[in-house]
């Protein structure tokens, strides 16, 4: 038997335990359920088409090349972006919580301004300054005497430059983490530091890192998640080409479910990708309590 | 079990219904889904249409190509497809399958005459249109016949090793660095149209299994690969030719893959000199003229749409060989209709006639929803193929296996009664 108090606890959660299961928990127990069965285009005619395939899905998976090339530009975005993009955000939330720094909300609104715009605006307008002949990064290059790059149309730069476009689209929202963690910082700290003759990195590398760690951690956490998610961009900016080498798992997924009508296959890719992220962020966490743990 | 999408649609016809109160004015509305330039165009030819059916009025929606297929296939799980659409060629057998498309009804059947055989062929089902060819387009060579005259020829060759013979002396012409042919590695139309020239199909056993280890098929494989092992053809994917017209000007190579939207192309992006130096020419076969798939866009009437009378009325219109003719001077495209391209302005394109040829000699490619997913098989392994990966048996084998894999499902559906 329940008590009062209990009973009108759980009436307070259950609206949002009622959402959290229509929203979240069936949906993921289908998608799992969609992943063992081969819903494809037949089946979307006629539901008797389904049949249950077991494993099936997944193990073809693994023996496609072209998943293996999704999960390497995937990997390859994230070991690239993550630490590109916090230290991004680090460095301008430093620069910004300094004391020096005049017109402070501008410089904020300005760093953030790209995280709130429009994906796909902002996505067309890079297509622009990364064009080939037209744009203003080459011209910038070529005007220094470097050679015009093929950003979008070479399969080794079309990485790099959509990390470009992804890291200057996101450090705005980790920065302003950054900033108001820093701002907890206690001042003292760095006057006891300054008084024992540390210098700036000194005080960085001492005061700061130390103070900031557990967000640091949230942070990268945060930020695997989103780069192994990423797809509006190169789905936008290159549509996977040239030569599929920005075709992330994500997209692929898009493309088994939505190209080819695949469903079950491309469930299975969302059930790899939640264990890759899982993995991931288990390593992360196991990282940073041999790191500190007195931090986390 | 209550039919799930019949659910859906009675329950969107009620919603449909309720909305449509307050517009008792005896109106016909016919949605419309065309894609790209033909989504700009087609508004331009409906107001006679409307002046001719004064009941009828046509919603045009233009949606981009590149979400189409995807938004169709979403509309039909969401029972909300439009009237009529235009649908690209290809999409035919997987609209299809599921059930999507009005047959061609008894009053329309004149539709299905004075049309090319082939793309006639590539809408029909078990034997039944359902859908009407609205444009054409098919691939074939565009050349250049400056180097091709000094390389002491003086007309595209007709056959496989004639043609090899005029591309190792433009080779020779072109000088150092360049090539006679380009074969993009990442694209499947080349080396499909040199698998559709043999007397067997491409699949096989009801097309529920590649037939790509067959003779013919083998031939051309063996022909593909020797454009590239001969030096003939450079090995590129498509992206790494960064600008096609700059490079066939220059002689990168001479003689180029494709369809009907490059003739506009080639007219305002190739130099003034190179003008007067390059023409269209029809596919060479092993042994003769060669066939090349059909392509373009069909007209669909949607199962699903409770204005069938009205929307024949409209393909019909649009199948109207002087409103092809017409719609052929706007956009460029070729008429579906034979006897369209008699108008005078059609007839006198000369980069025009060597597709109405080549259409003649078209062939349709196997009907089933797993195509596109097979040729893009197909050429993944050609290109390993290339590379040296596989041996032309080899490769055959392999594209066989994929298809076979691929065509699993449908073995089974053959199997159990539920596919045609």
């Amino acid at each position: 038997m329940i008590s009062r108090r209990e009973r009108a606890a759980w009436g307070f959660v259950a609206p949002s335990l009622i959402a959290i299961a229509v929203f979240f928990v069936v949906p993921v127990v289908s998608s799992m359920l969609l992943s063992l069965t081969d819903f494809d285009i037949y089946a979307l005619a006629d539901l008797r088409n389904m049949r249950f395939v077991g494993l099936q899905n997944y193990e073809r998976l693994l023996t496609n090349p072209l998943f293996w090339g999704a999960m390497k530009n995937t990997v390859w975005f994230s070991v690239l972006g993550v630490p590109l993009s916090i230290i991004a955000s680090l460095a301008a939330a430093v620069i910004l919580n300094a004391r020096t720094i005049k017109w402070r909300p501008v410089w904020r609104v300005m760093f953030f301004a790209p995280y709130v715009t429009t994906l796909v605006a902002t996505a067309v307008l890079w297509n622009y300054l990364l064009h080939t002949r037209y744009g203003v990064i080459n011209w910038a290059l070529t005007s220094v005497g470097l050679p015009a790059v093929d950003w979008l149309g070479n399969p080794n730069t079309s990485i790099p430059a959509i990390l470009i476009f992804v890291v200057w689209k996101i450090f705005g929202y980790n920065m302003l983490i950054f900033l108001a963690v820093l701002q907890t910082v206690p001042d003292d700290l760095y006057e006891a530091a300054r008084i024992d003759g540390a210098g700036p990195w000194a005080r960085f590398t001492n005061v700061t890192l130390p103070a900031i760690a557990p967000t640091l951690l949230l942070v990268s956490i945060i930020s695997v998640a989103g780069f192994f998610q990423l797809f509006a961009e190169p789905y936008v900016m290159t549509q996977g080409g040239p030569a599929q080498s920005t075709v992330t798992v994500l997209y692929f997924m898009y493309e088994e479910g939505f190209k080819w009508w695949n469903l079950g296959s491309a469930s299975a890719v969302a059930f790899i990708l939640f264990l890759c992220i899982f993995a991931v962020t288990m390593v992360q966490l196991a990282v940073s309590r041999r790191l500190g743990g007195e931090h986390t | 079990m209550i039919d799930r999408r019949a659910a859906l649609g009675l329950a969107a016809g009620a919603g449909a219904s309720l909305a449509g109160c307050g517009r008792h004015d005896g109106i016909t509305r016919l949605s419309f889904w065309a894609m790209g330039n033909e989504a700009t165009n087609v508004p331009q030819i409906l107001p006679a249409f409307e002046d001719a059916n004064p009941g009828i009025k046509v919603e045009v929606q233009a949606v981009p190509w590149t979400g189409a297929h995807q938004k169709l296939l979403t509309a039909y799980a969401g029972a909300s497809l439009p009237d009529v659409s235009q649908i690209g060629n290809t999409w035919v057998a997987e609209l299809a399958a599921i059930g999507a498309l009005s047959p061609t009804p008894g009053f329309a059947q004149d539709l299905l005459t004075d049309q090319f055989p082939a793309v006639l062929e590539t809408n029909e089902i078990a034997g039944r249109a359902v859908a009407t060819p609205w444009y054409v387009d098919t691939r074939l060579i565009y050349l250049r016949t400056d180097l091709l005259a000094r390389a002491g020829f003086d007309a595209m060759p007709g056959t496989w090793a004639e043609w090899k013979r005029a591309m190792h002396a433009v080779k020779r012409v072109a000088g150092d660095g360049n090539f006679a042919i380009l074969l993009p590695v990442n694209e499947f139309e080349q080396l499909l149209t040199f698998g559709l020239q043999g007397d067997q199909p491409l699949l096989r056993d009801r097309d529920t299994r590649g037939n790509f280890s067959s003779e013919p098929f083998q031939a051309a494989l063996a022909f593909y690969k020797s454009l590239f092992d001969e030096r003939l053809a450079p090995l590129a994917s498509a992206a790494q030719i960064s600008n096609v017209w700059n490079e066939f000007a220059k002689g990168y190579f001479s003689f180029y893959f494709s369809g009907p939207w490059t003739i506009g192309d080639m007219k305002s992006r190739l130099p003034e000199a190179i003008q007067p130096h390059w023409t269209t020419a029809g596919v060479p076969g092993p042994t003769g003229p060669g066939a090349s798939a059909p392509g373009g866009s069909s007209l669909a009437v949607f199962r699903s749409s409770p204005h069938q009378e009205a929307a024949w009325k409209l393909v019909r219109y649009l199948s109207d060989p002087a409103v092809q003719a017409r719609f052929n001077v706007i956009t460029g495209d070729l008429p579906a209709r034979p006897s369209a391209w008699a108008a005078p302005k059609v007839a006198s394109d000369p980069y025009v006639t060597a597709f109405n040829g080549q259409l003649a000699r078209a062939k349709a490619v196997p009907k089933v929803p797993e195509w596109e997913r097979i040729v893009t098989e197909m050429q993944i392994v050609a290109e390993r193929m290339v590379r040296g990966e596989f041996t032309v048996q080899q490769a055959g084998a392999e594209i066989d296996r994929r298809a076979d894999r691929l065509l699993e499902k449908r073995r089974w559906m053959i199997e159990q009664g539920r596919a045609a």
